[in-house]
């Protein structure tokens, strides 16, 4: 049991999380009533397949949506308060020191024409209203913990005379620029290889630990999500469908798509042998079914499945599955 | 940085070369100056000696070469009409096309970046769509209809404005510089809005608000920068053409800048104020051009470094 300490209460808890999209097929509901919880100093993955909503989720917690999406409901709260009742000055307040974002392409993600000091000095001189020289003295100390070589002279390069790894070490460094309590990572490696998005992710740790953030990380990687997620919750077509310890869930999942994801990592199977996938293809947006949105994917569907939509409930203490046969053991896939 | 200014210099001596030359003969082909200048009744001895006082008589080829060699010294000969140094008639009617061409190039500058940036930041919204409409209007107004219009209106109905000429307070300028304005202004409105919407789409846009930025830093601060290039080469475009086409302008309100000295002297077939005015019109935007180049260096380091390799 989790003692009441504030300690222990949830840097970000967000509940009831929905973004409707204006599409030519009219109000699509991208993101329907997710829901998680982060302590600080954890790391929960927001796993699923492009288009699952988890970019949007994100987006829409750090208030950052594109303007044919809206909030339409839930709430998201930063250490109690529902950020999303706030207004665009209060939000504006919490966006660097208590809430931040790492974007995923580090190439567009970085102002071409800035230099990368000015840009590192940005939440300084915004927030702290520090002076320039100050604000770029913050940027070269944050440059070097990030791991970049010579930054006092590299204050006034510009993003494209770095490489991807840099590039996105130096998003990381004005993520982090002023302790945030919260920080959202947004498929943080995807650009990357395989050896410097294993340095990015054990930098991403060290910070974490380091400044005792709680952090969200955005993925569809199932290696990344084992390695370094204390906790996940798999979405699909917009909802949260399964959550969990990461061991727990990943040694025995309860819901056919985890299952499913799980089966198809290439390492599970043997030499020769055809690699295993999900049959089919996530539902359009708007045109996901009644009942339960994996059915025609799912080795288990039955009549209900197409009638009833499965709520997320709890299968064992501190896991939840929304599935009508969470607790069966599931067929021969 | 000086190499690619050097390098510039020497890429625009060629067409410099061709206007040289070509000025030479064009002025030329408007007519034989004595016609215009001696009476009817003048006898063919009369006619001699005008052609052999003014040069004329001598072969066209050298013509041409006094006339290029006066150029190294800038000497382009004397005015048939007032018998004044040609060279300094020019210099003194450029200030106020160049004050007319800046003053209208500053006010559609910035009266662009701010009317195209907002109605960039929310497209389709009805700023959108007002200024849309408006900017196309502006850009396809015909210069000459919209300056006899003011004039109809403003100083021959109600009486505000003069109607020509530079005698007199701040209200000489009005006229003459809506309406060059006009054009410039609408174009640039739509060239603005086009690119702030695609950088205000930017990812670093969505950063730059990730990190507490307010919208005026976003859209001032980060986004306009990125969207510099396209204005900056329209603007530059449309600064050329003030530049030398303030002509039907300087005409319609008799102001005494080098397009209505370039047409009178047309009209007077006064060949070396011809050739010097369309000479320091053509280097002027020479430079104009370099000086384009140069900003666009400044704006970006990606050209910086493709400029100084």
């Amino acid at each position: 049991m989790s003692s009441p300490s504030s300690s222990n209460a949830p840097a970000l808890e967000v509940d009831g999380l929905s973004v409707e999209l204006r599409t030519r097929h009219g109000e699509v509901r991208a993101v329907d009533g997710v829901g998680f919880a982060v302590r600080s100093g954890e790391t929960l993955a927001l796993l699923g397949e492009s288009g699952c909503g988890k970019s949007m989720t994100a987006q829409a917690i750090v208030g950052l949506l594109d303007p044919v999406a809206s909030v339409t409901g839930g709430s998201v709260r930063l250490a109690g308060t529902d950020v999303l009742a706030l207004d665009r000055a209060g939000r504006r307040k919490l966006a660097g020191p208590k809430l931040s974002i790492v974007f995923q392409d580090a190439l567009t993600a970085l102002n071409p024409v800035q230099t990368v000091g000015a840009q590192l000095a940005e939440p300084f001189r915004i927030h702290r209203k520090m002076s320039r020289k100050d604000a770029l003295a913050k940027a070269a100390e944050l440059m070097e913990r990030v791991g970049i070589p010579d930054p006092k002279a590299r204050l006034s390069a510009y993003p494209h005379q770095f490489s991807g790894g840099m590039r996105q070490r130096l998003l990381i460094a004005m993520a982090v620029a002023l302790d945030p309590d919260v920080l959202l990572a947004d498929e943080p490696t995807t650009a990357l290889d395989v050896t410097v998005q294993a340095q990015i992710m054990e930098l991403l740790r060290e910070l974490r630990t380091e400044r005792d953030m709680a952090v969200v990380l955005i993925t569809h990687d199932l290696a990344v999500v084992a390695e370094h997620a204390d906790h996940v919750a798999v979405m699909y077509a917009g909802r949260v469908v399964e959550t969990g310890p990461v061991q727990d869930v990943f040694a025995d999942p309860r819901h056919p798509y985890t299952r499913g994801l799980l089966a198809s990592v290439p390492a599970k199977v043997g030499r020769g042998e055809e690699l295993r996938s999900i049959k089919g293809g996530p539902p359009e947006l708007h045109a996901i079914p009644a009942g339960c949105a994996f059915q025609a994917r799912c080795p288990m569907v039955a009549d209900v499945c197409r009638t009833d939509h499965p709520g997320l409930a709890e299968t064992a203490p501190g896991r939840a599955a929304a599935c009508h046969f969470a607790t069966k053991e599931p067929a021969h896939v | 940085m000086l190499t690619f200014v050097r390098r510039r210099i020497v890429s625009s001596a060629v067409p410099l070369v061709v206007v040289i030359l070509g000025v030479f003969c064009l002025a030329r082909l408007t007519g034989d100056p004595a016609k215009l200048y001696l009476p009817l009744s003048a006898t063919p001895q009369m006619r001699e000696d005008f052609l052999a006082r003014n040069g004329f008589d001598k072969p066209l080829i050298e013509q041409l070469w006094d006339y290029l060699e006066g150029l190294f010294t800038l000497d382009f000969g004397e005015s048939l009409r007032t018998g004044q140094d040609a060279a300094g008639m020019a210099l003194r009617a450029f200030p106020a096309t160049l004050q007319l061409a800046g003053a209208t190039m500053l006010l559609a500058i910035v009266g662009a970046v701010l009317i195209g940036s907002w109605a960039a930041y929310k497209p389709n919204s009805l700023a959108d769509r007002l200024s849309g409409l408006l900017s196309m209007a502006a850009a396809s107004m015909p210069d000459f209809w919209f300056a006899i219009m003011g004039v109809l209106v403003f100083a021959v109905t109600l009486g505000w404005l003069p109607t020509s000429g530079v005698v007199g307070g701040p209200e000489v300028w009005v006229l003459p510089l809506l309406t060059l304005l006009i054009r410039p202004f609408g174009v640039l409105v739509q060239v603005v809005r086009g690119a702030m919407v695609s950088a205000l789409s930017a990812p670093y846009v969505k950063v730059a608000r990730s990190k507490g930025a307010s919208e005026p830093r976003v859209v001032f601060g980060h986004a306009l920068r990125n969207a510099a290039p396209p204005v900056l080469t329209v603007a530059g475009d449309l600064t050329v053409g003030l530049v030398n086409g303030a002509v039907v302008v300087e005409t319609i309100f008799g102001w005494p800048g080098i397009g209505k000295l370039m047409i009178d002297s047309i009209l007077q077939r006064d060949f070396a104020v011809l050739q010097a005015a369309v000479l320091i019109t053509a280097v002027t935007i020479f430079a104009l051009n370099i000086l384009v180049d140069l900003c666009h260096a400044l704006l970006d380091s990606r050209v910086r470094q493709a400029v100084t390799a």
